[in-house]
This record gives structure tokens, sequence and C-alpha cells, in this order.
């Protein structure tokens, strides 16, 4: 990959041009099919970009130092991070790539997280300290399985490069870690029923309770961003290889809304766990598909 | 006006966010706004979404008579919403103090302490009396955002 078709990934497709009005009309859908589920009408098309416009017009209340400066920084930083991760997805066939970029994706995914943690505590607000120490705790148990899914498929399939893993056909082993994958979304999004970090209502805001403004609309991007590139990432995965390229985005795009739709009637119909309860579901209940994923991962390495 | 603060103007009044603060309600006016965002009255399809923290809001809705506790709250809270920003008093309370008039625990009404744009009377208001209120609060602060007051913004 050279440096025009790298910056044309990032900036055009899949990456900013395509992947912010992406992002408004998957917190678009989200929100309707709440609304849907709930017998409303629900906001109208263009919700997401007039409050994105709207935030962008308000002010911000003065903060000097470097409190102010590492409160300016956090939410560019998670948009930077999520529109690289977009921007690595191989939606489109022969696009490029190189060996590893399923990592540089994966330490990408992980940036947003770790700049609301840092953003809270940076806040000095004490709604922004719990809210941080949740996704500190929350981040720990799902990331295990997680990554362990994701690594496993790479390793049982002897690459680590996105595009050769779309290519591959899928096994078995595959559809479970997709499935397990799927379960650590939720929380990765920090939708219900694993909502625990931005808590509205409990802890104000959580971690962005004292962002505003132009700042704000930072975050509510790179919220929108991470969900492109998580459902795209599961979506890559999942699409079967097809030589009509027109067909594989056909399917990669209705399968991206489809995964859409299923995440946000599970919000819709879930309330809130409390954090026990979370952590507990994640150790106890899903890291047995981490276990059965690395351990078929190894077995077949071990036979090929 | 050119084509950016049209979109700004236009945006701000299809996107407000509402910070909801009780002074001394007696609830009843508090029941009513949570029934304007029930399915029946649907306030989300005037872009209204009830927030957290008064940071992100751009319309301060308001219910209670405004006691002696609370007053100090109000101004806090007032400063701590970032311009362009609008008030809306819901209920009687804010607007005269009510039945509860002359007594010594209140220092109502409400525009004593913080400008009010739309006042919402009722006991309580219906839900699409609010409704109106604050898509009248939107229309305020989309021209507000266009024409800013002299007198801006103290940072608490």
């Amino acid at each position: 990959m050279n440096l025009t078709t790298a910056l044309a990934r990032l900036l055009i497709f899949p990456g900013l041009l395509f992947a912010v009005p992406a992002a408004w009309f998957f917190l678009w859908v989200e929100r309707k099919a709440v609304a849907m589920m709930q017998q409303r009408i629900g906001p109208p098309f263009m919700q997401p970009f007039f409050d994105f416009i709207k935030l962008l017009g308000k002010t911000t209340p003065l903060r000097n130092g470097i409190d102010g400066l590492l409160m300016r920084a956090w939410p560019l930083i998670a948009v930077a991070a999520a529109a690289g991760a977009v921007g690595l997805l191989p939606v489109l066939p022969s696009s490029g790539g190189f060996a590893g970029d399923l990592i540089l994706l994966l330490a990408l995914l992980e940036l947003p997280s770790i700049c609301i943690i840092a953003a809270g505590f940076s806040s000095r607000s004490l709604f922004g300290e719990i809210g941080s120490a949740r996704e500190a705790v929350l981040t720990v148990s799902y990331n295990i399985v997680f990554l362990l899914a994701i690594v496993s498929i790479a390793a049982s399939q002897h690459t680590f490069r996105l595009e050769a893993l779309a290519q591959l056909p899928a096994t078995p082993m595959r559809h479970l870690a997709l499935l397990a994958i799927l379960i650590c979304i939720p929380a990765k999004l920090h939708i219900n029923p694993f909502s625990l970090p931005n808590a509205e209502q409990e802890i104000y805001s959580g971690p962005l309770t004292e962002y505003a403004g132009p700042e704000l609309a930072m975050w509510e991007l790179s919220h929108g961003l991470e969900w492109v590139a998580t459902v795209g990432l599961v979506a890559t995965l999942a699409v079967p290889h097809i030589t009509l390229w027109w067909l594989g985005a056909a399917i990669f795009v209705a399968l991206s809304f489809a995964i859409v739709l299923l995440l946000s009637v599970l919000a819709a119909a879930t309330a809130r766990l409390a954090i026990d309860t979370t952590v507990r579901f994640y150790w106890q209940c899903t890291l047995v598909f981490a276990v059965v994923l690395i351990s078929s991962a190894l077995f077949m390495r071990l036979r090929s | 006006m050119n084509l950016w603060n049209r979109l700004m103007c236009y945006s701000r009044r299809h996107s407000p966010w509402l910070f909801h603060m009780n002074t001394g309600s007696c609830n009843g006016c508090d029941i009513e706004l949570i029934a304007s965002l029930t399915p029946r009255y649907d306030a989300e399809q005037l872009g209204v979404r009830l927030e957290g923290s008064p940071r992100h809001a751009d319309i301060l809705c308001i219910t209670g008579p405004v006691t002696r506790t609370a007053a100090q709250a109000v101004q806090t809270v007032y400063g701590q919403v970032c311009g362009p920003k609008a008030v809306v008093a819901i209920g009687s309370c804010p607007a005269t103090t009510n039945v509860f008039i002359d007594s010594r625990v209140l220092v109502g009404p409400l525009n004593r302490h913080i400008p009010v744009d739309v006042f919402v009377p009722g006991c309580p208001p219906r839900p699409d009396a609010i409704l109106q209120g604050v898509a009248k609060a939107a229309e305020i602060l989309a021209e507000r955002g266009n024409n800013p007051p002299a007198a801006e913004e103290k940072q608490p």
C-alpha cells in the first residue's frame, strides 16, 4: 500500500468521507429502532447531523492549563483512531492492506475506550471519575473474549492480514468467533444492557459530563465511527467472498444494517445491568467462548 | 445571512436538548415533562433529548417556585449551560409562585434569579403545552445564536 492509496482509504473510502455519513446513519438507525420498538415515530432522518452542527456552534466553558488542553485533545484522538480503524477495513476487494493490519485495527478500536477513560479522569468531575472507573472495568472484562476471538480466527487461518482473512472461506470456528464478538459489541459501544459508563440519569453522563459544544460533537462522532468500525469488522469477517464486487458490497451493507438493527433492538428491549452483574457475565459466561475458540485454533494449527 | 449561519440556525431549531431542574416543585410538572417524552407525545420528533448534564443542554426546563435552598443552585446550573441557551419555566409556580405566594421559604418567582424566555402556565400544564413551549424556546435559541446578546455568560 503506497501513500496515495493509504490517504485515499483514510480520507475518502471507506475512511472519513464515507464513514462520517455512515456514522450518522447508524446513530439514526439506533435511535429510530428504539423509537419504533416503543411505538413512537422517533427522530427525523437528519437528526444526528443537526445535533452535530448544533454542538459545533455552542460555546465551551473556559478551561486553562494542561487540563483544558487534554480535554480538547482526547475527543480528537478518539475520532482520529476510530476513523483510522474504519479506513483499514477491506470493503473493496483488492484494496491493498499489509501484513498485520488486523493488529493495528484492534489497537485503533481500543483507543477510543482508553480516551474516554482518560477524558473522564481529566475532567475532574466526580461523575466523570465514576464513569471512567466503570469503563475501565468493562474494558478489561469484554476485551478478553473480544481479542481472543479475533486472534483465534487469525491464528487458525495463519494470517494477520484483513484482506486475506476476508477472502478465506468461513469455517464453523469463525462463526462461533463472530458470535462471541457480537456478544462483546454492546459493551464496546456502551449500549444497553451494558451502558454502564455513560449511564444517563444515573451518573449524569459519565465521563462526558463536563464536555460541551464542539468537544461533545467530537465524542458523538467518535461513537458513530466506532459503530461503523466494529460493525464493519464483523461484516467483513462474515461476508462470504464473492467475485462480483458490487454484490459483495451490497451484502456488506445489508449485513451491517442488520447488525445495527439487531443491536438496537437488543438495546431497546433490555435495561441496564449493574456493574458486578456485567463483569460476572463477561468473566464467567463468555469466557467459555474464549477457551473453546483459542483451544480449537491451537488444535487446527497443530493438525495442519 | 450566509449558508453556514442558516444551517446553524436550522440545526439549533431542530435539536433542542433539555436539562430538567426541580426547584421545589410538587412533582406534578415533572411528571408532565416526562409524559411529553413518552410514546403518546413523543418529543423526540422535534429532536428533543433529555440530557443528564447541564453542560450538554440548550434549554433549561425549570419547575417549582424556587425555594430558598434552590436559589443558588438555579444560578449555578444556569451558568453551567453553555450558550446559546434558553430557559423554559414549566408550570404556574416558577411564573408566579402560585398558591405558595408569600411563603417565607420561597424566594421566587424564577425571573428574579435568571432570565426566563418562555413561561408555560398551568398547574400542571399539559404535555402538549410543554412541547409548544419547548418548540418556541428552540426558535428563540436559533435567533439568539445568530445575534448573541451583549452580556454573555458568566462561567461559575
